[in-house]
């Protein structure tokens, strides 16, 4: 009963109302029996159950979200999971792709995509997220998990350690950051300190077993676990190392944290820990009884240690299940179960990491980083509010 | 069978292995067996030989990118005036007529007392003149990105044109100040000291310790 209700609210919710509308109106009868009829046969691809529609939320032509609130476990599928482009999502043609590395180097090379495929490959999985992932400032209670961080995604990435390629060109010593270089039509730049590619850069060419998908870098991107998704630049070209940061406009007049203290941080890549209760969230309404509140928590500092939630607005707190295996620098789901009696509530979650890092209030955020106009890096902890009817809001407060 | 093994019978070295390998098999069992282990890993060699040099001729033409300090500016010059007319036909429609208006990014205008107001006002603009750090980010984001329409269709000479007018708009650089490799890296932004690092740990995550927001 709790599946069909939650479909059934989700199609009405905003910005999937025409989705929604659409596919039940297509949505092909079964048969009364399946068990009287012959089955479909065999075929070349797989498609979703055709009830199941889940839909990325397009914000704008240059970015759209993960339906978290209709995903389980801690896998983003590749078609779902969350796109940011700076200009448009471009084609590039694998059999002429490759990657220039040089500058400081003893061997300035070449690498097809072919040649990237021989280096010894590693897969691991991570969470990629936009640092301008917090959805919660728009004056509406009625947000979902999807608008409200959406541009967060999990997947196992495929590829070769950055370290091996910096072996291969024979990177200098003197070489501290390197400029990563996209091939769309903003020619997107970051500069990435050295020191981030021998821990555990990879560039990739793989997600979740097949070849990365076209909005997330085809035919190979940058990717750095645990930072913020706009360093990890995607259909990436070139690299050049260097002594010195680049300061190009992505890094500088984007992507800059301007502080309460009339600083501005720059270089923030970190992405701190943040967990979010996917279920029960608006718009789904609930019935009394057993609730298995549960959610997604990561940290870009490794694994997260704890999450705890709360179902009396922050007063008393107690400790989630943590899904098993609990990987380093990804999605983990926690889960706790709740008896509602049928009052009014705000259920919230609040995630600790292996660092000792524990995720902040939005009271705290404001104190240090005040209210400007972007908000990178907002991770606050968010409630719900669960009225007497049943229904789900976003808890929302103000921010400034 | 031990016997055996301690008095081997006069074989050659191969041969000797290949009676051990079989006696320890009759020996142990199938579990025994799948529990020996392997071989260590091969360790990776110092370079593969894969991928090959890249030519002087192949780096020129995609190194484009100008650091803070100049490195990188291509020959050529431009003056506001140069700029003026390249701005109001490749770049107002997006940007505005004066660079404030938008509907995309504003690009001009100060704070009085070039203060940083950025934290507490969310409705201050961050233009070129108020929050970029460095005037050589102007000439390398409109070389590679602008206009959207035909991003990388500029010449040289008109990317100096635009920046000098956008520095002109901003009050950083007088009306017929020329722009180029040497004079755009002197030109300092109001906003240049305020950028600082990190200090989260984003590099070195502090085990154990609550950080800073």
């Amino acid at each position: 009963m709790k599946k069909v209700s939650r479909r059934a609210l989700l199609a009405g919710a905003a910005g999937l109302v025409a989705a929604g509308k659409t596919a039940a109106m297509q949505a092909p009868e079964s048969p009364s029996d399946p068990s009287k009829v012959r089955g479909k046969p065999s075929k070349a691809l797989g498609q979703r159950a055709p009830s199941e529609k889940p839909q990325r939320q397009v914000r704008s032509g240059a970015a759209s979200g993960t339906p978290h609130q209709d995903l389980c476990g801690t896998i983003t599928p590749a078609d779902l999971h969350f796109e940011r482009h700076h200009a448009g999502v471009p084609e590039i043609d694998p059999k002429t792709y490759s990657l220039l590395i040089h500058g400081m180097v003893e061997r300035p090379m070449v690498f097809t995509l072919a040649d990237l495929k021989r280096f010894p490959a590693v897969s691991r999985v991570h969470f990629l997220e936009c640092s301008g992932n917090f959805g919660g400032r728009t004056g509406s209670a009625e947000l979902t998990p999807q608008q409200l961080a959406g541009l967060t995604s999990t997947s196992e990435w495929t590829g070769v350690a950055l370290a091996t390629l910096f072996r291969e060109v024979g990177a200098r010593p003197q070489a501290k950051w390197f400029l990563a270089e996209g091939q769309d039509a903003a020619l997107l730049t970051r500069s990435i300190p050295v020191a981030k590619a021998y821990d555990d850069a990879l560039i990739a060419y793989g997600q979740n077993g097949e070849a990365i998908r076209p909005e997330q870098g085809y035919p190979a991107r940058l990717f750095l676990p645990g930072w913020e998704g706009n360093a990890s630049v995607k259909w990436l070209r070139r690299i050049e190392l260097s002594d010195h940061p680049f300061m190009t406009r992505e890094e500088t007049s984007k992507y800059t944290d301007p502080m309460a203290d009339g600083t501005a941080r720059i270089f923030s890549f970190l992405m701190d820990a943040r967990s979010l209760i996917t279920y029960p969230a608006y718009p789904v309404t609930i019935s009394r009884g057993w609730v298995e509140i549960n959610g997604i928590a990561w940290t870009g500092s490794g694994k997260i240690a704890r999450v705890d939630v709360s179902t009396d607005g922050g007063t008393t707190w107690s400790q989630a299940k943590l899904q098993e295996p609990v990987l380093s620098k990804a999605h983990t789901r926690f889960r706790h179960l709740w008896n509602w009696t049928g009052g009014e509530a705000v259920i919230m979650s609040r995630a600790v990491d292996e660092a000792g890092y524990v995720q902040p209030t939005r009271t705290d955020l404001i104190a240090s980083r005040g209210v400007s106009s972007v908000g990178y890096h907002l991770n606050p902890i968010t409630g719900w509010l669960v009225r007497p009817d049943g229904t789900v809001l976003y808890k929302q407060e103000p921010w400034g | 069978m031990s016997s055996q093994i301690s008095a081997p019978p006069p074989v050659t070295s191969l041969v000797r292995v290949r009676c051990v390998v079989a006696i320890t098999a009759l020996l142990v069992t199938p579990t025994q067996a799948q529990a020996q282990p392997a071989k260590a890993p091969t360790r990776q060699p110092a370079t593969f030989g894969i991928g090959r040099a890249a030519t002087p001729a192949e780096i020129a033409a995609l190194d484009i990118d100008v650091g803070p300090d100049g490195a990188g500016l291509p020959p050529g010059r431009g003056t506001s005036a140069d700029g003026a007319p390249i701005y109001a036909a490749r770049c107002a429609s997006c940007h505005g007529k004066t660079g404030k208006e938008g509907p995309n990014d504003a690009l001009v205008g100060r704070v009085p007392g070039d203060a940083f107001p950025f934290a507490r006002d969310p409705r201050a603009p961050k233009t070129i003149g108020s929050y970029w750090p460095y005037s050589t980010t102007v000439f390398d984001y409109i070389r590679r990105a602008m206009p959207p329409d035909a991003p990388g269709s500029l010449k040289d000479n008109e990317v100096y044109g635009l920046v000098a007018y956008l520095l002109f708009l901003n009050e950083l650089i007088p009306a017929d100040a020329v722009i180029d490799a040497a004079s755009l890296p002197k030109v300092r932004m109001p906003a240049r000291d305020r950028f600082v690092p990190d200090t989260r740990g984003a590099h070195k995550p502090a085990p154990g310790s609550s950080r800073r927001q």
